[in-house]
């Protein structure tokens, strides 16, 4: 196994009274793309602007590329790409003054031109970022993180707020990234997102990892279920699903009720028996193998989007 | 410094795009020269060196509010922090700020004085490397003032409000609006305790008296110092992010950038230079024809 290009070893930070890191430890392998899978205000954010040398850490240990991101200051930047989630570049600049710009800042740094081509912004090069998209803005970030080359590229819930089509775009634009080789670590909420980009993923909750490893190992560990997600006619009083026949866990949010079962045939049969018993009846009924969300469900309870 | 320099260019497109700026720095000073030196000239050349010191002098003090103000909006915005990823210090930011302030200026004082000259028959340049300096250090002193109060506010908002008791202060304390020997004596004496002033004494000196760069050495030292500990502080001050809170050791760092000033007034007040040679200038040139100028 090759050694760990991120190493994050009991990370804390709080800011005032909120205690927003709790101990956070995981370590990236060079080539790797790692995403940090929670709700928003779970601490990712926290985590990788500290592993960017954006802010400091109270406690634990932090090492990119072996260098301490506080302490390393420009060589530790040379070596580093980000997109980060609040930022922006001045409306009256041009695309690819604000490429040559950034680019003019490393020692070792990508053709900008063939990098405006491969992210589209080609017919864009002379518009003011103020006049861009979303998207174009997105990709013009994601440009930009890579003009040094870097080693290690941190990806801040990269599209966030976009639409499907534009973060399909950038699911591209990842999986090429991943293709060169490229260590990349990738916060975000949507569990499409981490399970389609990343080799491995730890998912956070109010500042610590509760679980990592590759996505299939953790829908594994989700005591090897399937999800039945179920509306009813009238709603069930707490507990009620939960009795039914290999039914492992239910948990009901907003009307939904969704049930992991070990013995899926047995779950249906006696759910049939147990709404016709109650007068009660079915709205729809969804099944399918468990996703992360399911394994987030599972250890915390609650849904990972609001 | 290579980064300091490809900030200053960007910095610079980045202004001559941007209408107010353009409005602030070429289109009022333009506006201020004509209202000097066609209103208050009265047609006659004698005045004209006295009042171009002081348009002069404003343009120069205009720097304050110039691209230090950009800097706020640039934080505020989150543009700061995208930077702070790269490889650029703090140092080269505010270098820039500074810089590219400064070769904006120049444009704006070489038409000034071609308009005086063409229009309003200024008979001579007087000293010109007196001059130079005296731009040079006041545009670096008053920009780094700009950035102390930009890493000092929170807020756009507050930027303003703090700009602007400054502003008048400089402008209603140097000499460049009132003549400062029409000011009471005790206001006089509390204009020595601020930069604004050596510089308009400083111009007035070197193009109504055309005196010598040895001669305005006070007025140079002073300006020259503040410069210095102006962008010291600064970038003592710099911050990146928006929300990162003004710590108490920034505060006490911006409240020691009056302290030079307090040494100047003292020193000045001991020696009494500077208010005597505004006298003379301005007898100088107001003993013909008094009733010209502004009371």
């Amino acid at each position: 196994m090759t050694s760990a290009i991120i190493e994050v070893e009991n990370l804390t930070k709080r800011y005032g009274e909120v205690q927003a890191l709790r101990g956070v430890s995981f370590a990236v392998q060079e080539g790797e793309v790692f995403g940090l899978l929670g709700p928003n205000g779970a601490g990712k954010t926290s985590t990788v602007e500290i592993l960017e040398g954006l802010r400091p850490a109270d406690g634990g240990r932090v090492r990119v590329c072996g260098l301490d991101p506080q302490t390393s200051g420009d060589a530790f930047k040379q070596k580093i790409g980000a997109v980060l989630q609040s930022t922006a570049l001045p409306d009256k600049i041009r695309v690819e003054e604000a490429l040559a710009t950034f680019a003019s800042f490393y020692d070792h740094r990508r053709d900008t031109g063939a990098l405006l081509k491969r992210f589209g912004l080609e017919e864009k090069r002379r518009a003011f970022y103020s006049q861009l998209s979303g998207g174009q803005k997105q990709r013009l970030a994601l440009a930009m993180s890579l003009v040094n080359d870097p080693s290690v590229i941190f990806l801040d819930e990269p599209t966030a707020g976009l639409d499907p089509q534009v973060r399909r775009e950038i699911y591209d634009i990842v999986e090429e990234l991943k293709k060169e080789r490229k260590t990349i670590l990738l916060t975000t909420h949507y569990i499409e997102e981490a399970e389609r980009l990343c080799d491995r993923v730890a998912i956070v909750d109010q500042g610590q990892v509760i679980v990592q490893g590759t996505p299939r190992e953790l829908k594994h560990g989700s005591a090897g279920t399937t999800r039945i997600e179920l509306r009813l006619a009238r709603p069930e009083p707490d507990g009620a699903l939960s009795k039914l026949e290999g039914v492992a866990d239910c948990i009901s949010s907003d009307g939904v009720y969704i049930l992991h079962s070990t013995r899926v045939p047995q779950t249906i049969v006696s759910l049939v028996k147990h709404l016709e018993a109650q007068g009660n009846e079915l709205a729809s009924l969804e099944m399918a193998a468990p996703t992360l969300e399911d394994v987030f469900l599972e250890l915390t309870g609650r849904r990972l989007r609001d | 410094m290579k980064h300091a320099w490809t900030l200053t260019k960007v910095r610079m497109r980045l202004a001559l795009r941007n209408r107010a700026f353009l409005f602030f720095s070429l289109i009022l000073p333009l506006a201020l020269l004509f209202l000097y030196l066609g209103i208050w000239g009265h047609g006659s050349a004698a005045p004209v060196p006295y009042l171009l010191a002081s348009v002069l002098s404003l343009t120069v003090m205009g720097s304050f509010w110039g691209l230090s103000v950009q800097l706020v909006t640039f934080r505020e915005q989150g543009i700061l922090r995208r930077f702070r990823i790269a490889p650029v210090s703090a140092g080269a930011m505010l270098a820039s700020s500074i810089l590219s302030n400064y070769l904006m200026t120049l444009p704006t004082v070489i038409i000034e004085f071609a308009i005086a000259r063409e229009l309003f028959h200024l008979r001579s340049w007087g000293n010109i490397t007196g001059i130079i300096l005296l731009v040079t250090l006041g545009t670096i002193t008053f920009a780094a003032l700009g950035l102390i109060v930009a890493s000092v506010t929170n807020t756009m908002q507050e930027t303003q409000i703090i700009n602007q008791m400054l502003w008048w202060g400089f402008l209603g304390l140097s000499g460049a609006t009132l003549p400062l020997p029409t000011l009471p004596g005790w206001l006089q004496t509390l204009a020595a305790f601020q930069p604004a002033t050596y510089l308009v004494t400083g111009l007035e000196r070197v193009m109504v008296g055309q005196v010598s760069v040895l001669q305005i050495a006070p007025e140079l030292g002073a300006l020259a110092l503040s410069a210095a500990i102006a962008f010291v502080i600064s970038q003592q001050l710099f911050r990146w992010e928006p929300e990162a809170k003004v710590p108490r050791r920034a505060k006490l760092w911006a409240a020691s950038a009056v302290i030079p000033f307090l040494l100047l007034g003292a020193w000045e007040s001991a020696n009494g230079q500077l208010r005597a040679e505004a006298r003379a200038d301005y007898q100088s040139i107001a003993q013909p024809s008094r009733s010209d100028l502004p009371r």
